[in-house]
């Protein structure tokens, strides 16, 4: 059989959701989540307890062998892990539970969950964050303790991952500076990994429309996590050229982030503002906010992840997000599900076109009970800020669904102020993603706007933002899409208010020319394309070239 | 040595306090910092959030960690033994320092 016959069989192009990240080369590994394997505890107690005190040596050195790879982002999340294991008040009690006679991997799983449940009560969202680290933990230790290294530790270096799934932890257990890229198959764009790699520059493509073959494992490939395909057994042709676009993609993206905390001029010496889209909580720990120069959008549906928060919860995040910011104007969305971000018990099942239905403040006017605690928590947190709080009201098709909003914030803060409770009135704003908002702008009493472009573009071209098949008519730079964009910023500057675009066209560098000339002068990026965006706004003139 | 230090007597405590500054509060970062400098000393440790009643062992990140000690609160300190003074000077700078140190 001749050789190039037997290539052609083994090339594959496999196509899915591009996420975050340019081009990737290298060895395919495919990574599977490792059972743990279950252990035999010995006889005699003293032995279990040696056991045990083995496998946290054996879990801190893989810890502290992965910290330093690490960058500082994740470095914190791992220091924190590791200085648990040497943590005595939480180890001892367990050693001791084992010298009384309890199997180690037994004693350590129970005395972990316990400490689970105790960071997730009270929904604090710091401790929330940090319960998913214990978990981790919990199973690196039992890992250890079956004599098992994790299964990250066999990833070859600058190979591209490719799982069925990937958990944060998992997730944050690769080290990036090894690897290459992932494709996953399941996954969304806008789950918590996703977010993750964009904070972080990692190459990621989910929803690969293929089952796992074994037989890929260490095979050639390319990913473009720019186009969202992954190409197994490439061509050497194709392999050089992807290598060339590789190196001047990483060269241009170092020469930016250089250069990331500096403002954003233009050629023609316009200021433009570049503000971070906040997606999670765990942002925070890894974002210096002094790369940006606000939060242009803070996406609030995680607090609902685990069924509606309470306001306590929501003021927390929010107070925390504020103070972060240290000065900086933040934005927060209220709950915008619906559409592609269904919530269990929260959206409604079944609608025939769920992204033409009940969704956004559609959905949140239809449980003021949910709005009404959120309004509660924001004015609240409004009360916390240096500059004032803006929030930010998603899929607002008419006037009267801003102003129906607005009553019940007044009625709430009336609420608050009769209760003694310090409250401050946020400032109001329209989100506009649907045509009718946007060509009637002027008509609505917005203390600002907030282009959704992901939406505005879906809705624009009639093209489902999720259905692969149409995604080549879902063009950002369709005239269509890019004149209700300058009819929003027109009615924006007639009443005197900002206009700045949230959605993905923020943050591609290669739109930054055409928002500009659309008049756009505030960008609300991914945290990770800040450097990239402000390179190429410094790149471009305000007034294209005249 | 790993277990917890035999309570001291209170009349031999060295206190001391500092202000946190860190505007998320003493979240993972700064509590594994204040528990490795506080590991360095033979003294006991212990640490108190404002808003506390317990003291907390300041050797334990865990417990540090779930004291959700507040920005712009003040974090007490104290410490007994031989090297007590050096250890409370040090938290205190320390938490002054932003925890950059």
């Amino acid at each position: 059989m001749p050789e190039a016959a037997a290539v052609a069989t083994r090339k594959t192009t496999l196509t899915g959701t591009p996420v975050c990240g340019g081009i990737a080369i290298g060895p395919l590994h495919i990574l599977r989540e490792a059972a743990v394997a279950p252990r035999t505890a010995s006889a005699a107690p003293q032995e279990e307890v040696a056991a045990f005190r083995a496998a946290l040596s054996a879990a801190t050195a893989a810890l502290e062998e992965t910290l330093a790879a690490e960058d500082q982002l994740a470095g914190d999340i791992l220091e924190f892990q590791a200085a648990l294991l040497d943590d005595p008040d939480l180890v001892d009690p367990i050693a001791a539970t084992i010298a009384a006679g309890t199997a180690a991997d037994a004693a350590w799983s129970a005395a972990m969950d316990a400490e689970i449940a105790d960071y997730r009560a009270g929904g604090d969202p710091v401790l929330t964050a940090r319960a998913d680290d214990l978990a981790d933990l919990k199973r690196r230790v039992l890992l250890a303790l079956s004599g098992e290294r994790a299964a990250e530790s066999a990833v070859p270096a600058g190979a591209i991952v490719l799982a069925a799934e990937l958990t944060p932890s998992a997730f944050l257990a690769l080290d990036p500076a090894r690897l290459g890229g992932i494709a996953t198959l399941g996954g969304s764009p806008t789950s918590h990994v996703s977010i993750l790699a964009k904070a972080r520059g990692v190459a990621l493509v989910v929803g690969l429309r293929t089952a796992l073959d074994a037989s890929w494992e260490g095979a050639p490939a390319i990913l473009d996590a720019a186009a969202g395909t992954l190409l197994t057994h490439p061509a050497p042709d194709a392999l050089r050229a992807a290598e060339a676009r590789r190196v001047t993609g990483a060269a241009a993206r170092d020469a930016a982030d250089a250069h990331a905390a500096e403002p954003a001029v233009t050629a023609d010496g316009i200021p433009v503002k570049v503000m971070v889209n906040i997606d999670d909580p765990a942002i925070l720990d890894m974002l210096d906010p002094a790369i940006c120069d606000g939060v242009g959008l803070t996406r609030t549906e995680f607090l609902f992840q685990h069924g509606a928060p309470d306001e306590a919860a929501q003021l927390a995040f929010y107070t925390r997000l504020i103070a972060w910011a240290d000065g900086r104007p933040v934005t927060i969305r209220t709950l915008d599900a619906g559409g592609d971000k269904p919530i269990p018990g929260v959206t409604f099942d079944g609608e025939a076109n769920p992204f033409l239905g009940v969704r956004g403040v559609r959905l949140s006017l239809g449980r003021p009970d949910l709005l009404r605690t959120q309004l509660r928590a924001l004015a609240r947190a409004a009360a916390t800020a240096p500059v004032p709080l803006k929030v930010m009201v998603p899929m607002v098709t008419v006037p009267d669904e801003l102003e129906r909003v607005r009553d019940l914030l007044a009625e709430e803060l009336a609420g608050l102020a009769a209760a003694g409770i310090p409250a401050a009135a946020p400032v109001l704003g329209t989100m506009i993603e649907v045509p009718a908002a946007a060509l009637t702008a002027e008509t609505f009493d917005a203390g600002f706007y907030s282009i959704g472009s992901n939406d505005l573009v879906q809705y624009a071209t009639a093209s489902a933002r999720d259905n692969p098949a149409v995604a080549p008519l879902a063009d950002p730079t369709n005239p269509a899409v890019l004149e209700l964009i300058a009819r929003t910023v027109a009615a924006g500057t007639q009443r005197g208010v900002e206009v700045s675009l949230c959605g993905d066209m923020a943050s591609s560098p290669a739109l930054a020319q055409a928002l500009l000339e659309a008049g756009l002068r505030a960008f609300s990026v991914a945290p990770a394309e800040v450097g990239a965006v402000k390179q190429a706004i410094r790149a471009a003139t305000a007034t294209g070239g005249e | 040595m790993t277990g917890p230090a035999a309570a001291p007597a209170s009349s031999e405590w060295t206190e001391g306090a500092a202000t946190i500054v860190d505007p998320t509060g003493l979240h993972a970062r700064p509590a594994v910092k204040l528990t490795k400098l506080a590991k360095t000393f033979a003294a006991a440790v212990e640490v108190r959030a404002e808003s506390d009643e317990r003291w907390t062992n300041a050797k334990s990140p865990n417990s540090v960690m779930k004291m959700k000690a507040a920005h712009g609160s003040a974090l007490h300190i104290r410490a007994a033994g031989e090297d007590a003074e050096a250890a409370v000077a040090a938290l205190v700078a320390l938490v002054e320092a932003n925890f950059d140190a």
